[in-house]
């Protein structure tokens, strides 16, 4: 084994991994944005504010005593003289009865709120880090308490513990533990299987340590969601208790007992009731909808950008305006090109940052043919692949110059059911994860004859008989039986022959395999290699196939495109790309796959990180790490030029790169 | 020939069953779920061999590692080769048979002495950013097994990171920031970090470079063997990566179904396989006719 190890001691300045780390957050609106920019939220949290800002401030606000009675005044209506909104039964001024309860209310309720969440999440966090016996002991407690209605179980608790606002509030918690509990358990169950906790262990901390600085701070999010979306109805639950004469004693005012001081006098003395009635109902409304908006936050699920649903198809520049570099290009031959890529180029607008992660592409797919696209994570040789049908997810992707033609017909700029009459039946894809693109509750032999149905207009026994016929074309065997089965009950590359077997329902003239094979097994991916090979020469379809594996596409493909920052650097037939590479960035990637039968081979790794395609270079996206670089490479646009047979490279060093 | 450093005997690891789970049991639990299907049990069982008789991932696997070299273990997806890894860190107990290391059974170690266990022997995981606590500084995940395990004092520490992060290539600055903030190659090279922070004799790297592009594995291996020969570490190398394993392993264990079908040396297994299922993975690896026509 030879390796060209980095001397770190002696070079430090060159030495790798020595670039900034990749900028991943910097176009993500921060937690705090994307709260504020939501005006739901943003006016339930104004709402809150004053209420809990006027609240605070009863000591220093002008108030009247809420508990000196005056019975020559009661029930006086709002707006009289000296009671702004007027008084009760026995005289007090609602109007402080109703900033001093509403304090206490929402001292209760928040007070109540935090004891739940400190001990049902550390109820959660305990059963689920130590799972077993704890877990059992812990959890089937806490499904003895959700077994009682949980109104009954409060009141139940009130009448052993007798009236009293204390009491109520320790009802409340009592109950609302299990939410707590099960919601933190379910979270740290995520969190528990997780390898860094294994490292912690690793890493000699004791279980609480673990339990404090590696779980805790994982599972917070969970908890303050929790909080935020159940201390609205503890406010209405410790309202409730009040109401029905449990909670706060009189003379102390709280919302609940206002409401139900004036229950009685609905009728003689309407604004009794309804006034704390309203302000409970407002700091329910605003609590409900800074949760709301807090989950949306803090929700790893929705904080890629909310829950806009993407659209059918890959949003587009207008034609003119994607078409204006292609008129100094020359034509192609069009009509009789079964797939033509020009200059395609695919943006992604996230945040305020552009994304170029595919920045003009050729490619040409003649009948029959297999083309390989190679490149590593971020070269954008998938968004290339989802471009061809608009499946690049709108927003935030966004075709913004080329052309894609399917016999000369312009797909970039076709209507949604024109391409939906192409897809996955003259085009169609493979994709890499055959578990998620199966559905799991419907049999694998109606997805298959789904595509067949709607394309063919087949009634559905024939399409069947379709689909147990693709099953037999793709090798698995029993296909009369397992055209029944579900995809949880096939294995990795079963499933994968059936996303393969979908993907010939129609004949398809060109199949887009995107890393069909790396879920899969080496001796399982052989083999599908070999079905995806087979099937083609049978059938006639020209294939285009995405890997970062360089072995699979020598296996597989008669031509290959490298890619890098989004750019074809260098294509040709596989033999001479693969055998003879020109591209500094080829040259060097070949010489980091290790290669069986060849220990002895120098891994020479390439220094520095792939760039970030909000941020590529001027010129050569690969000069930064190129050895051959000097100014030339960083100035302007660099062509693909021809250097052999169809052999073309995107450098403007080729001459001193041959062999 | 170099002295033995951790020795395996007749090692089982049953799952289900007997119902002996643990909170770190790890992703071989992705089988566990199919299991709890009720009704749905027995076909399931008879898919994948697995009923109400417990799964067996490590099936009577024995083995030696020596001193200052590393050891490759290949196989595919559910050949046991990771719940391996599990046990000879001591995250996992097997069900039967013993590991030692230095003589002493690591299952009893992780028991009565993890501290001692985990200055001997660290792990590096498949998933970079998965073995990084997403809430925790660099400097924070470096220096926890300094003070758990060395109990060093906060100049030490300091000094310390400073060293691990020259060793493994990344700048000092690097340390007061996030996981999310690196790329998978750059996680990486923490985790190797964090192992080297205990300054262990054996590390078990499972499948360390898997999830990185070839560039950054190449860089990543580049490193790996670096480390070995400055520090006169031991690896325990588990790979499906056939042409990975060949480039850094001196000795060679096939895994099939949770046992041993082959051993050798590196040449002895990429030159001359003799078990059935070792030379259907080699002749499975794709592009080796670009190899041989360029050979």
């Amino acid at each position: 084994m030879t390796f060209t190890a980095p001397k770190i001691d002696e070079k430090p300045a060159s030495t790798i991994a020595r670039a900034a780390p990749v900028p991943v957050q910097s176009g993500r609106p921060s937690a705090w944005r994307r709260l504020t920019s939501n005006s739901v939220a943003s006016f339930g949290l104004a709402l809150l504010a004053v209420i809990v800002l006027i609240a605070l401030a009863a000591p220093i606000l002008p108030l009247a005593d809420p508990n000196i009675t005056d019975v020559a005044h009661r029930l006086a209506p709002a707006f009289s003289a000296g009671h702004l909104l007027g008084t009760d039964q026995v005289g007090r001024d609602i109007l402080a009865r109703l900033i001093w309860g509403t304090r206490v209310s929402l001292a209760v309720g928040v007070a109540a709120a935090l004891t739940a969440a400190l001990i049902g999440s550390a109820i959660g966090l305990f059963a689920a880090f130590y799972g077993n016996i704890v877990d059992m002991l812990l959890m089937r407690g806490i499904d003895m308490l959700m077994a009682f209605p949980y109104l009954l179980l409060a009141l139940a608790i009130v009448a052993a513990l007798g009236p009293g606002l204390l009491n109520a509030m320790v009802a409340i918690i009592i109950v609302n533990i299990p939410f707590f509990a099960r919601a933190v358990r379910g979270a740290t169950l995520a969190v528990v299987r997780a390898d860094f906790m294994a490292a912690a262990r690793l890493s000699g901390l004791s279980d609480l340590e673990i339990v404090a600085t590696e779980l805790f701070p994982n599972v917070l999010p969970t908890i303050v969601i929790t909080l935020s979306t159940t201390v609205g109805w503890m406010i209405l639950e410790t309202a409730g208790l009040s109401f029905l004469g449990l909670g706060a004693q009189p003379p102390q005012a709280d919302l609940g007992g206002m409401l139900g001081d004036g229950r009685n006098l609905i009728q003689v003395a309407p604004h009794v009731a309804t006034i704390p009635g309203v302000v409970i109902l407002l700091l329910a409304i605003g609590i409900n909808l800074v949760g709301d908006g807090l989950r949306d936050v803090l929700d790893p699920k929705l904080k890629s950008g909310g829950i806009a649903r993407a659209l059918a198809k890959t949003a587009a520049a207008p034609a003119d305006e994607r078409k204006r570099k292609l008129s100094s290009l020359p034509q192609p031959s069009t009509a009789t090109v079964p797939l033509s890529l020009r200059s395609l180029e695919t943006h992604f607008l996230i945040g305020e940052e552009v994304y170029r992660a595919v920045g003009g592409v050729d490619l040409e797919v003649k009948p029959g043919e297999a083309v390989g696209i190679v490149g590593e994570s971020g070269s954008g040789k998938t968004v290339t692949a989802l471009s061809i049908l608009g499946l690049v997810a709108t927003p935030p992707g966004r075709i913004v110059g080329g052309e894609i033609a399917h016999h000369g017909e312009d797909l970039v700029g076709a209507p949604l059911a024109r391409l939906q009459a192409i897809r996955g039946n003259r085009i169609a894809y493979v994709f890499q994860d055959p578990l998620t693109t199966l559905n799991p509750l419907i049999s694998i032999g109606e997805q298959i004859a789904e595509g067949i149905r709607r394309h063919q207009g087949l009634p559905r026994a024939e399409a069947m008989r379709r689909a147990v016929a693709l099953l037999e074309a793709v090798r698995i065997p029993d296909a009369e039986r397992r055209v029944g089965a579900y995809p949880h009950e096939l294995s990795g590359g079963q499933r994968q022959r059936v996303g393969i077997a979908m993907a010939l329902a129609n004949d398809p003239e060109i199949i887009v395999a995107d890393e069909p094979t790396t879920a899969l097994d080496v001796t399982t991916q052989a083999q599908i290699l070999r079905l995806l090979n087979e099937l083609r020469r049978e059938r006639g379809a020209a294939l285009v196939f995405i890997s970062h594996d360089v072995g699979v596409i020598a296996e597989l493909c008669d031509t290959v495109n490298v890619m890098y920052g989004g750019r074809i650097v260098e294509s040709g037939p596989v033999d001479a790309v693969l055998g003879a590479p020109r591209h500094p960035y080829t040259q060097r990637l070949l010489a980091c796959v290790p290669e069986l039968g060849r220990a002895e081979r120098r891994i020479d790794p390439i220094p520095g990180l792939p760039p970030a395609t909000n941020a590529l270079p001027p010129g050569c996206a690969f000069a930064p790490r190129c050895h051959l670089a000097d100014g030339k490479c960083s100035v302007g646009e660099i062509g693909l030029e021809t250097i052999g047979e169809k052999h073309k490279v995107r450098c403007v060093h080729a001459e001193l790169t041959a062999a | 020939m170099s002295e033995v450093i951790l020795s395996a005997r007749d090692v089982v690891r049953e799952y289900g069953g007997s119902g002996r789970s643990n909170a770190s049991r790890g992703k071989v639990d992705a089988v566990a779920p199919s299991r709890v299907l009720g009704g749905l049990r027995d076909r399931a069982g008879a898919i994948f061999g697995i009923g109400n008789t417990p799964l067996r991932a490590v099936d009577g696997v024995s083995l030696e590692v020596r001193r200052g070299r590393t050891l490759g273990i290949v196989g595919e997806s559910g050949c046991g080769k990771s719940t391996l890894a599990r046990m000879m860190v001591g995250l996992l107990a097997p069900t039967s048979g013993n590991i030692e290391l230095d003589g002493r059974s690591v299952e009893e170690l992780a028991r009565e002495d993890r501290q001692k266990l985990h200055r001997k022997v660290q792990m590096v995981f498949q998933d970079p950013l998965g073995s990084l606590n997403p809430r925790k500084t660099v400097r924070a995940i470096l220096e926890a097994p300094l003070k758990a395990l060395h109990g060093m004092d906060q100049k030490a520490r300091r000094e310390r990171v400073a060293e691990l992060m020259s060793l493994v290539s990344l700048r000092a600055e690097f340390t007061e920031r996030y996981p999310h903030e690196f790329s998978g190659g750059q996680a990486q090279r923490i985790g190797i970090a964090r192992a080297l922070a205990a300054d262990p004799e054996l590390i078990i790297l499972d499948e360390p470079v898997s999830a990185l592009d070839v560039s950054v594995q190449a860089q990543v291996l580049s490193l790996l063997a670096d480390l070995q020969a400055r520090l006169d570490l031991t690896y325990v190398f588990i790979s499906h990566d056939l042409a990975v394993v060949e480039t850094i392993s001196d000795e060679v264990v096939v895994m099939y179904l949770g046992r041993i079908v082959e051993r050798g040396s590196r040449e002895e297994i990429f030159a001359d396989p003799r078990h059935e299922y070792t030379r259907l993975l080699l002749s499975s690896v794709p592009g080796k006719h670009r190899a041989r026509a360029r050979a």
